[in-house]
């Protein structure tokens, strides 16, 4: 796998094996040298356009424990303030000697661009592109859940809130349909919705009490108020009223539903702080697992092709 | 050459590892096996000894010097090891010592978990090609092959053992 761009291009057996092999990674956190040497010597570039907390630090947590050395370049400060275009930056990344661009961008394809003019010797990841698609956000969602529930076959799956501007919510819901989940729902006013949603293959509800009866995971998104221009919803309140998850709400699913939520989370906005620090949620075990996906797919991009073990993208 | 018995080699092996541990005053080991073999041979070593702890597992898997030419191996699992190996003998075990390539990664991944007391090594089968200076403290047989044969075990139960050309 030379690049990871997208979840939709790959197979239920490729995404099994990132999965499998994020796994393995999670015994490194039980060792008292929390590294293991595999990606000594290599160089990995956070290249980041966009603000980001938890996907650029666990990115930076996971490349350290696999031994390799982290370049945070942060674009705000960097020289493309100075007129620099973007590629001229990435010609000069790449002549340091770099091994992987792990890329997050506020345009939809920026990561695919990128990966069109690299060098052979750069992998690309995508940390997240516009609306487009956060594909590492998606597996590691989906090691949570199968970490906690085995099998995909008998679950249902309810994404909840701004499924328009989310590229979480692309990726998950390609994630689940390619990995064999038995339903996935989306919930969201219809102003909220792209246009021709089901298209994506899933079931569409714009009420909650609908959408939520039995579901086996929620899935809470984040009202991305700084990818909206105009008025998508009358107010925070309202929306916290008609699609916020509270424990009323959540009792709608299964007794032993799973909560998740990518971050960051509005309390009070689209999660009520009762659901978010319940019993229920796993918020803070899908940052935990972030990491040994995160590692997991560095060194599956830095990994030479293996015969037919490789994974191609 | 006749495919060596893999029973009689273990029943050997822990009658020698026995007299080792009395000589060097080790008490209370951890067994570690290096997967896939060497959990089995372990096993087996630790029924033979009525040792009925916790054996440990080790995925040597992100320690290999080989990942730049292989990548990673489709097949790889987690290590489980008991909750502190400082201040424990360990008697780290495999199938063949070869080269000595997978014995030098487990020691450093075993030195990652904390510092053991001491580490043995002990060994089903040794042969010829050492790369490391690395010998093992008990071994089951030793063998000259040529550089086109190898040693292969098949288990977990029963554990047997062939020589492929």
């Amino acid at each position: 796998m030379r690049h990871f761009l997208n979840i939709r291009e790959l197979s239920s057996e490729q995404l099994t094996h990132i999965l499998d092999t994020a796994e393995s990674f999670t015994s490194v956190d039980g060792q008292a040298v929390k590294k293991v040497p595999l990606l000594r010597g290599k160089t990995i570039v956070n290249l980041f356009f966009e603000p980001s907390t938890r996907t650029r630090t666990t990115f930076e947590l996971a490349a350290k424990r696999l031994s390799a050395d982290v370049l945070n370049i942060n674009i705000a400060t960097s020289a493309t303030t100075k007129g620099e275009s973007l590629l001229d930056t990435l010609f000069n990344l790449e002549a340091m000697n770099t091994d992987v661009f792990i890329v997050r961008h506020p345009e939809s394809g920026a990561a695919d661009f990128i990966a069109k003019y690299v060098a052979p010797h750069v992998s690309i990841i995508n940390a997240g592109d516009g609306k487009h698609a956060h594909p590492t956000q998606a597996m590691l969602d989906m090691f949570t859940i199968r970490k906690l529930r085995k099998d995909f076959s008998y679950l249902s799956v309810a994404i909840v809130g701004d499924i328009l501007h989310s590229r979480v919510a692309r990726s998950q819901i390609e994630a689940l349909n390619i990995l064999g989940a038995k339903e996935v729902r989306v919930i969201a006013p219809r102003t909220l919705l792209p246009a021709s949603v089901e298209k994506l293959g899933v079931k569409v509800f714009q009420d909650c009490k609908q959408g939520l009866h039995d579901v086996d995971v929620v899935i809470m998104l984040r009202l991305q108020k700084e990818r909206m221009q105009g008025a998508f919803i009358p107010s925070e309140h309202e929306y916290f009223q008609l699609y916020g998850l509270t424990p009323e709400r959540l009792a709608l699913a299964k007794p032993d539903a799973l909560v998740m939520h990518p971050g960051p989370i509005n309390r009070g906005v689209e999660i009520s702080s009762e659901v978010a620090d319940g019993p229920q949620s796993v918020i803070l075990q899908q940052v935990k697992y972030g990491i040994a996906v995160r590692m997991a797919i560095l060194s599956l991009v830095i990994s030479p092709e293996q015969n037919g073990a490789a994974i191609e993208s | 050459m006749n495919n060596p018995n893999a029973q009689q080699l273990l029943e050997k092996l822990a009658k020698d590892l026995c007299i080792y541990m009395d000589k060097n005053n080790i008490r209370k080991p951890i067994f570690i096996g290096i997967r896939t073999g060497g959990v089995w041979v372990a096993k087996h070593l630790m029924a033979l000894l009525n040792n009925k702890n916790e054996l440990g597992i080790l995925d040597i898997t992100f320690y290999r010097d080989d990942f730049s030419r292989t990548g990673i191996q489709p097949t790889v699992k987690p290590s489980q090891l008991p909750l502190s190996v400082d201040d424990r003998h360990i008697i780290l075990v495999d199938d063949v010592l070869h080269t000595g390539r997978t014995v030098r990664a487990a020691l450093n991944e075993i030195f990652d978990y904390g510092r053991p007391a001491s580490v043995s090594l002990a060994m089903l089968v040794q042969r010829d090609g050492r790369e490391l200076p690395i010998q093992a403290d008990v071994v089951g047989d030793s063998l000259t092959l040529n550089t086109t044969q190898h040693v292969k075990l098949s288990g977990p139960d029963p554990l047997t053992l062939e020589i492929v050309d």
